[in-house]
């Protein structure tokens, strides 16, 4: 082991801009290793920025930034030091796989540090109480669960530094305390390392040895928090924090809980919801008067979110009803939805809209008045102090801030029933207050029903009534004071740890805990490792998915298929409209010749000029016969009288085609019309050969061809969502902030999709030989290597359009157009390519399709040997190396 | 259906249109770059073939021969040895080869019939066919320029007088540009409206739009109408600029009446991209089903290869598909001149299908959010 580096964190000077913002503004602190800070302050002053610049996950602008010693504006430097990082992201569990189950998210980060003892993995679910869910896909869980996992992940490996970013919202009161007492027992065991945390809860803060204090990108206080609390003559954190951040404190408004008799407007009876054999909301009773405010409180996953999503009449219930505002919850009755307000949990508005925007869109949706719409609008971007955000983008914005705009959202209609779910989480102590203030104004001067969950017990104790909720059921439900008598407790939050425990929840074994601290990993993370554990994750979550695994094998089938039989350039029974003025013998064998080849179909015999016209406007004819009066006359006396004919010119190739053949067929309809007579010897015979398919088959032109084109979409489209899915739902930053390389991290992505690309190739060839009677006439090994080298290539191509690319839409699209063109164009099947203009064929040899249509043509139809295509093979080999390396160099390892 | 509030959300989509920088930069380059670089490269009629030529005669006739080729189907052609003629076919460097056997011309004079051998790469098939017909033609011509010269005429037939109508040059790029053009706004129409329904599950932000007093309907409304305008707005400035301006078709029929008929068709694909976003599960599962059924509404629509000559059952189900009848309809308006009397069945197909996607999409909007959570 060596020294311990004097500094775990060190900041000098540090400014940050996101494009008008200023997130940081010279901002300088040192954290020393071993020590424990806690950063706490209004939303959006720049905690998590400051939090992400020092684990490397976003890219400083400005400043010196020193992470365990390292420079961590240099690659090299992050690349060494990241190992001994933990970072745990904002965002309720956003940089989560949602399909993997718990189990095999922590086992995806334990593997992206060298790999943990799977008793170590066991004993951190223990402790976080995901023991009985390991098995359940993140996604599934609720809010406080992802959180928990997102925490398990982080503490997955030894850190020297373990950096937090509000690590604990929306977690419950129990799982807080077990939490924090499994934080506090690492760092006893690892008394070198240092932890920085940001918090909304100030509560936590008091637990830490100093807190910093920012506002505005600055930081405006630093110290021990008692010895900051003295300093300021503040009695608690709370009125420190409302005192330096010169926050507005009110007066408490005053109100009552609404009388006995005021009308029921949310009501529940034996209400259930099951998820296959799960129940997760169990015959729940309860009636919300008017004016009331009603607190929903319980452990995390124990049913609130589902129960509330009833209410509103996003799920149907199972068993039991739920009523509102007297009717039955009914998911077409938009008239009562217009009374209610809903705000779930995690962020559900238009991130890609600025404030103002979404503001506008839902002033619309209620269907507010132009004018009172916007005076509402105003007075909520006051109240809730979004004026200065409102030309923002809301995707862009700080947690806390975002869920200001839901909750002014929520409100926005001035609704009867506001149902918030968990609204406050994130939120900065100032602005929970504020907008409990709000809450309570509206209960009181408006009779508003508020039905709120929240984890804060400070907000419980300001609601009328409280329910306690725990594995789907209410196990206490009556005012504050009351259930904490009940259970003889000092304060509300240890009454709610009693009542979890009655519910069943116990506090972890402590021998865990000690499993925990001694076994951490002393590996040397391996870069194969790293890079199978990516390939691993990749192949799970393709199969969480049977569908597209399917389809991405059955697909190409069936476009094969569809293509084998649909593209031909043979032209067969084109229709054939007649107009014949001579009506003899002579003109009726005329027709005959053509009526009975098999290339025309006679549909119509017209009778004038107008007629013409009409057939071939409508698409009824696409050749028509014009033969003259007195044709068979003119024909007989040894004259050559010209035949008129039509063709639709709509459709050039068709038209060209279609002359061809009725050239042909005019000499021997002519012959016929004249009768046998001697034959004329003709000058010389022309001996076309039509050479590697001499039956002139579509099948054995296009099918190899064809493997070419599926084998350049499905892989390629499949990748390009590969990077750019993580970056739009978050997990990308994972990539950030663990040491994996980019090399690893393209490269493990990529192998199961040449795997899923190779095996398809070969379903290709199987088709390509059983179904559409096809021959390997040259050399097969060929044929295989170039099939592994394209489909490495193509997809390939996908990673550079999905590094380049923000959304998943434009991944796509991008990918499909771009790859269209040289594909299905420039790669031998509408031409040749020795026909293709210069630059057309330039376009074609830069894609890897060309080549490997040489190699596929060659082998299936001309006979080449494994000597003669080495060339293309190898071409296709750098195209594959170049396509990654390019890819690869637009990767960032950081954000911007 | 609140009008209003279909409005407000087909604002929102155009907003949330306008933020993706590369999306935008893609739909452009689509509707202009690509379908002028598609239809140029991909003529269709026969272009620039190759053909190598071994004279083995080195007479006048067979110089002559060698010269004979119209240019503007065949490249200059090549001259080579005998032996190299198969190694050229083999690479795909040479699509025609014709071998000019020793005293052709002598032979052709004294009326002895010789034979001369045309070979031909048939998996070049676009052109294979063709050109062999073609160069046959050619053939016919110089043999009987030849002997006329030498006062040597063979006996006269009568002629096919043929005209091609509505494209007298027979200009493939017409016909290919606005294949392309159909071609793209299928791609854009039906990725835009499907990606648009599986980002906001994503993002979570259509449950949170159905807990408004919003209608599925007028949900599903709102994304056809604002996709949709975007596409036509495209697709209109794209005929005008890139098909009439720069690959020059003078459109026969109605310019209005065709817009409709790409409104009607954009009204059966935004409710078929909805639907395929209602049932997929996730972006990349979207992309899988777009590919696996676009590509053949595209191929086979009858605009890159004849529906003639597809088999009949694969013709019946292209029957099936709005964009053959979306080929057939703009080929008939803007290229046959054809009015609404004529086009009004693809017309009415196109929205029928439509109607049929939208009530199926409108029955499985809830059904699939609540099967989600």
């Amino acid at each position: 082991m060596t020294e311990p580096p004097p500094w775990a964190a060190r900041l000098t000077g540090v400014r940050h801009v996101y494009a008008k913002s200023v997130a940081l503004d010279d901002v300088s602190l040192a954290v020393a290793a071993g020590e424990a800070v806690v950063v706490i302050g209004p939303d959006g002053v720049g905690k998590s920025t400051l939090l992400a610049l020092i684990a490397g996950a976003t890219r400083v602008q400005q400043g010196g930034v020193e992470t365990l010693g390292h420079d961590i504006t240099k690659e090299r430097a992050r690349t060494s030091v990241q190992p001994r990082i933990a970072f745990m992201p904002q965002g309720l569990g956003r940089n989560l796989y949602p399909t993997l189950s718990v189990r095999e998210n922590i086992d995806y980060f334990a593997a992206l540090f060298g790999g943990a003892p799977s008793k170590r993995v066991d004993a951190l679910m223990q402790a976080l109480g995901l023991a009985p869910f390991a098995a359940r896909a993140a996604g599934k869980l609720s809010g406080g669960m992802k959180q928990k996992l997102g925490l398990c992940c982080a503490l997955v490996h030894d850190p020297d530094i373990l950096i937090l970013d509000e690590p604990t919202t929306g977690v419950d009161p129990l799982s807080r305390r077990q939490f924090w007492d499994l934080v506090s027992a690492i760092r006893g065991a690892r008394p070198a390392m240092a932890l920085i945390v940001a918090t909304s809860y100030l509560d936590e803060a008091e637990r830490f040895g100093r807190v910093v204090l920012m506002q505005a990108g600055r930081i405006i206080a630093d110290g021990a928090p008692a010895h900051l609390k003295s300093e300021h003559g503040a009695a608690s954190m709370e009125a420190l924090f409302m005192t330096l951040t010169g926050a507005q404190v009110p007066d408490r408004i005053m109100r009552r809980p609404p009388a006995p008799d005021a009308p029921i407007s949310v009501e529940a009876h034996g209400l259930t919801r099951r998820f296959g054999a799960f129940v997760a909301v169990d015959r729940v009773e309860f009636s919300v008067r008017r004016g009331e405010i009603y607190g929903f409180l319980g452990s995390n996953g124990c049913g609130k979110t589902t129960t509330m999503k009833m209410l509103t009449g996003l799920l149907p219930a199972s068993a039991g009803e739920a009523r509102m505002l007297g009717r039955l919850v009914d998911a077409r009755d938009l008239a009562t939805r217009r009374r209610v307000g809903y705000m779930s949990q995690g962020f559900s508005l238009y991130g890609e809209l600025t404030v103002q925007q979404n503001l506008n869109l839902h002033a619309e949706l209620f269907g507010l008045g132009r004018d009172s719409g916007a005076a509402r609008i105003t007075a909520l971007t006051h109240q809730f102090g979004l004026i200065e955000h409102t030309g923002a983008v809301a995707g862009g914005l700080p947690l806390g801030v975002r869920q200001r705009l839901s909750l002014a959202i929520a409100v926005l209609h001035e609704p009867e029933v506001l149902i918030l779910d968990e609204p406050t989480s994130g939120v900065d102590p100032a602005a929970r207050e504020t907008f409990w203030q709000e809450i309570e104004r509206l209960a009181r001067d408006q009779q508003v029903t508020i039905f709120i969950s929240t984890h804060f017990m400070t907000e419980a104790e300001r609601c009328d009534r409280i329910a306690f909720m725990h594995a789907g059921r209410v196990i206490a439900e009556g005012a504050p004071d009351e259930l904490r008598q009940s259970q003889s407790a000092a304060t509300l939050e240890d009454a709610f740890v009693r009542f979890m425990q009655i519910g069943g929840a116990g506090d972890p074994p402590t021998d865990t805990l000690s499993a925990l601290i001694t076994s951490a990993s002393t590996k040397r993370p391996k870069r194969a490792a790293r890079l199978l554990a990516v390939a691993r994750r990749e192949i799970l979550e393709m199969l969480r998915e049977p569908v597209r695994f399917a389809m991405a094998l059955a697909g190409t089938l069936v476009l094969a298929l569809a293509f084998g039989y649909g593209i031909s350039f043979n032209v067969e029974d084109v229709s054939l409209a007649v107009i014949d003025r001579d009506r003899t013998p002579a003109s009726r064998a005329y027709v005959e010749e053509f009526a009975s080849s098999p290339y025309f179909e006679l549909r119509a015999a017209l009778n004038d000029d107008r007629a013409i016209e009409q057939a071939l406007r409508s698409n009824r004819a696409t050749l028509v016969l014009d033969i003259p009066p007195g044709f068979g006359r003119t024909l007989a006396s040894g004259g050559a009288p010209p035949i008129g004919a039509w063709v639709d010119g709509a459709m050039p190739f068709r038209a060209e085609t279609v002359s061809g053949y009725a050239e042909a067929l005019h000499r021997r309809a002519i012959a016929a019309a004249a009768g046998p007579g001697a034959p004329v010897r003709a000058a010389y015979a022309l001996e076309p050969r039509f050479l590697y398919n001499q039956a002139f088959r579509s099948f054995n032109a296009v099918v190899p061809i064809m493997i070419g084109i599926l084998l350049a979409m499905i892989p390629s489209i499949l990748t390009s969502l590969a990077v750019v899915r993580e970056k739009e739902l978050g997990s990308i930053t994972n990539f950030y902030v663990t040491p994996i390389s980019r090399t690893e991290f393209l490269l493990g992505k990529q192998l199961p999709y040449i795997a899923l690309g190779f095996v398809n190739f070969l379903l290709l060839v199987l088709l390509a030989l059983l179904l559409f009677g096809l021959s390997i006439k040259g050399s097969f090994i060929a044929l295989l290597a170039a099939g592994f080298l394209y489909v490495a290539a193509t997809s390939a191509v996908g990673f550079v359009s999905s590094a380049l690319t923000r959304s998943q839409t434009a991944a796509v699209f991008g990918t499909a157009i771009v790859i269209m063109v040289p594909a299905v164009e420039f790669s031998g099947l509408m031409q040749p390519l020795a026909s293709l203009e210069p630059v057309d064929r330039a376009i074609g040899a830069l894609f890897p399709t060309s080549h490997f249509n040489q190699v596929s043509t060659g082998v299936f139809a001309k006979g080449r040997s494994l000597f003669d295509l080495a060339g293309e093979l190898g071409i296709l080999a750098l195209f594959w190396a170049g396509l990654l390396a390019i890819a690869i160099a637009l990767l960032r390892k950081q954000e911007r | 259906m609140n009008w209003r509030i279909v409005f407000a959300l087909a604002l929102k989509e155009l907003r949330s249109l306008a933020r993706d920088r590369f999306l935008l930069g893609f739909v452009i380059y689509a509707f202009t770059a690509s379908i002028y670089v598609q239809a140029t490269g991909n003529a269709q009629d026969i272009r620039n073939a190759s053909i190598v030529i071994a004279d083995e005669d080195g007479s006048e006739l067979s110089r002559r021969i060698a010269r004979m080729l119209p240019q503007q189907h065949f490249r200059q052609a090549v001259m080579v040895m005998p032996g190299e003629l198969n190694g050229l076919l083999e690479s795909g460097e040479a699509t025609f080869a014709l071998d000019i056997p020793p005293r052709f011309e002598a032979d052709v004079l004294a009326g002895r019939s010789p034979s001369i051998q045309l070979l031909i790469d048939a998996t070049a098939i676009s052109q294979a066919g063709l050109g062999a017909s073609h160069i046959a033609a050619s053939l016919d011509q110089e043999v009987g320029d030849f002997l006329r010269g030498r006062g040597r005429p063979a006996a006269r037939a009568p002629p096919l007088e043929l005209r091609a109508a509505f494209n007298q040059a027979l200009v493939s790029t017409w016909f290919t540009g606005v294949v392309e053009l159909l071609d793209t706004t299928t791609m854009l129409a039906i990725l835009l409206a499907g990606a648009a329904i599986v980002r906001e599950r994503e993002h979570g932000t259509l449950e949170h739009l159905l807990a408004m007093p919003v209608r599925a309907a007028e949900i599903m409304t709102a994304k056809t109408i604002a996709n949709g305008a975007v596409i036509l707005a495209l697709a209109g400035l794209a005929l005008i600029f890139i098909v009439e301006g720069l690959l020059g078709l003078e459109p026969a029929g109605s310019v209005p009446l065709f817009l409709l008929g790409v409104a009607s068709y954009l009204f059966f694909a935004g409710s078929f991209g909805i639907f395929l976003g209602t049932i997929s599960r996730s972006m990349p599962q979207l992309a899988l089903i777009f590919i696996l059924v676009v590509l053949p509404m595209n191929l086979l629509s009858g605009g890159n290869t004849p529906l003639e000559s597809m088999p009949g059952w694969l013709q019946t189900v292209m029957q099936a598909s709005p964009s053959t009848h979306y080929v057939a309809m703009t080929q008939a308006i803007l290229i046959r001149g054809a009015d609404l009397a004529i086009v009004w069945p693809h017309f009415a197909g196109t929205l029928g299908i439509g109607a049929l996607f939208f009530a199926f999409s409108l029955f499985r909007f809830r059904r699939f959010l609540a099967t989600q959570a």
